[in-house]
């Protein structure tokens, strides 16, 4: 890849005019040797599988294995249908797109791991919810995916994506800054104007922590995908509106590895803090150590 | 960089819960069962740090059965590995580690068919990479993002010339390579991360060099 922080992602941007997922996709085919054609094929084929997932978790049963989540998503689509959502019908409708998606990964169904399965929803809910709002074709979404990916790859080569390593903040962290900066090139903003929303979405995060109940991925990783798509929507709407992040984009990634770094282990991950330590978060475990045994 | 490019992050396609946990331990799987070469009779699975906490409720233990059974992390038959292993006759135990393990999520992988037996170390890294750091006790590293050759030879002056240069004859492109040994003038391992496809007459030749022990392969990309 030509490039390693998103400044100089930008700069190439600039330089030649072009946009965040046009310099992905001639990038990624000189990397993989493949057509870009070919690569862009790759990324159609997930997108199809997000959508599918959406559509999966707002008509079938996504009742975890554990028992312990499902079906959230539906109520909110069905409180969103009846016109009653506080942040009315778009965000609504992310939100409830992007818990569909992380109850079918809960419930081991398919999906696109972006970054991360724990993080997965947040993508399509923003993208999926998006398409049929604005009438765009796949193909338009299929290039944010590349626009995603593209922040997504600087993220995790100068932080990290997973919760094991550094908290939430790094997986559904991640995820709202890769779905912020996508949608502000989709909607046709600048690319400065999707590095700045990169940077706005994940000082939001910055020291969220990993402390799945039950060490599964399901309380809280479920609702933090729904939360997720919301901040993202949020973070384009400043971008392109003119906010700036202050301190650069590239800036907040290097504060995410310090925080993650120094994050304790029972707070990335492990189950042994936070949440998954409470009360009930104890005695959920009990109950699944004796389901198991 | 230890992440790529694009799909290193977006994807992979795979069953959920989790990446790290089911995807990269799917991988990590489907690896060692490669390595050994065939369909283990005995398996021993040690997981350390975040896998030993969480292994269960994450499913690794069925994404790893699984990919030691070759499937991949977007194969439906991931949720129902152990009762195909069983079905097999595959003996399998579980085990939690202790002590140094570097990353969080590290799995130790015992494979054992007949006499043959295979020693993986290796991490899920986050979004479904993985990385080995060890096979059979030799210090290696790989990623499974590229087709892999996993060559024992003897150690002698001139070894890595020899298969490197049959490579270069190939037309194969070298992405990574890393070589360890036990002692000095005993038996080396090699690894190298290539970036074509491995072909069986690549793998012959290899095998034809006299100091060549044994070739293994490492393919855990879907080619189109």
């Amino acid at each position: 890849m030509k490039f390693r922080t998103l400044e100089e992602l930008l700069s190439l941007c600039e330089q030649s005019g072009r946009s965040i997922s046009d310099i992905m996709i001639e990038n990624q085919a000189a990397e993989s040797g493949n057509t870009p054609d070919t690569e862009f094929m790759r990324m159609a084929e997930y997108y199809a599988v997000m959508k599918e997932a959406v559509q999966k978790g707002l008509t079938q049963d996504t009742t975890s294995r554990s028992g312990l989540t499902g079906l959230d998503a539906q109520r909110v689509q069905k409180f969103n249908e009846q016109g009653e959502a506080c942040l009315g019908d778009i965000a609504g409708t992310a939100m409830a797109y992007a818990l569909a998606v992380s109850e079918v990964n809960a419930s081991m169904g398919r999906i696109i791991a972006t970054p991360t399965a724990g993080s997965c929803g947040i993508i399509p809910g923003v993208f999926v919810s998006a398409q049929s709002r604005f009438g765009w074709d796949d193909e338009h979404l299929v290039r944010g995916l590349f626009c995603a990916g593209a922040i997504g790859y600087v993220i995790a080569n100068n932080s990290f994506v997973s919760g094991a390593e550094g908290g939430c903040q790094a997986e559904v962290g991640s995820a709202i800054g890769m779905a912020a900066g996508a949608m502000v090139e989709l909607r046709g903003g600048t690319p400065k104007q999707a590095i700045h929303a990169v940077g706005l979405a994940l000082k939001n995060t910055l020291g969220l922590i990993c402390d799945p109940v039950g060490g599964l991925v399901e309380v809280p990783c479920i609702v933090r995908n729904g939360f997720g798509a919301v901040t993202a929507l949020a973070a384009a709407d400043m971008a392109l509106a003119g906010v700036r992040s202050v301190i650069p984009s590239d800036e907040v990634i290097q504060v995410m590895y310090e925080v993650g770094v120094s994050m304790p282990e029972k707070h990335r991950e492990t189950a042994q803090g936070g949440l998954a330590q409470t009360p009930t978060g104890k005695r959920i475990i009990d109950e699944l150590r004796r389901k198991d045994q | 960089m230890r992440f790529k490019d694009v799909f290193a992050i977006i994807g992979p396609a795979m069953v959920g819960p989790s990446s790290s946990h089911t995807a990269g331990a799917a991988r990590l799987g489907r690896a060692a069962r490669q390595l050994l070469g065939c369909q283990p009779e005995q398996v021993v699975i040690t997981f350390y740090g975040s896998f030993a906490e969480t292994y269960k409720g994450h499913c690794t233990d069925l994404a790893i059965v699984g990919g030691i059974l070759d499937y991949d992390t977007d194969d439906s038959r991931l949720v129902t590995s152990m009762e195909d292993a069983e079905k097999m006759g595959i003996q399998i135990t579980f085990k939690v580690g202790f002590g140094n393990y570097g990353h969080p999520n590290t799995a130790n992988i015992v494979l054992k068919h007949g006499d043959k037996e295979l020693t993986m170390k290796g991490a899920s890294i986050g979004g479904g990479n993985i990385e080995v750091s060890k096979v059979d006790g030799y210090d290696v590293r790989f990623t499974g993002n590229y087709s892999t050759l996993v060559i024992t030879h003897i150690d002698r002056p001139g070894m890595l010339a020899e298969i490197t240069g049959l490579l270069q004859r190939e037309g194969v492109n070298i992405g990574h390579l890393s070589l360890d040994r036990k002692g000095r003038s005993g038996e080396a391992l090699t690894v190298i991360e290539i970036d074509n496809p491995i072909t069986s007459k690549l793998i012959q030749e290899l095998q034809e060099m006299q100091q060549v022990k044994e070739v293994r392969t490492v393919e855990l990309m879907k080619r189109g």
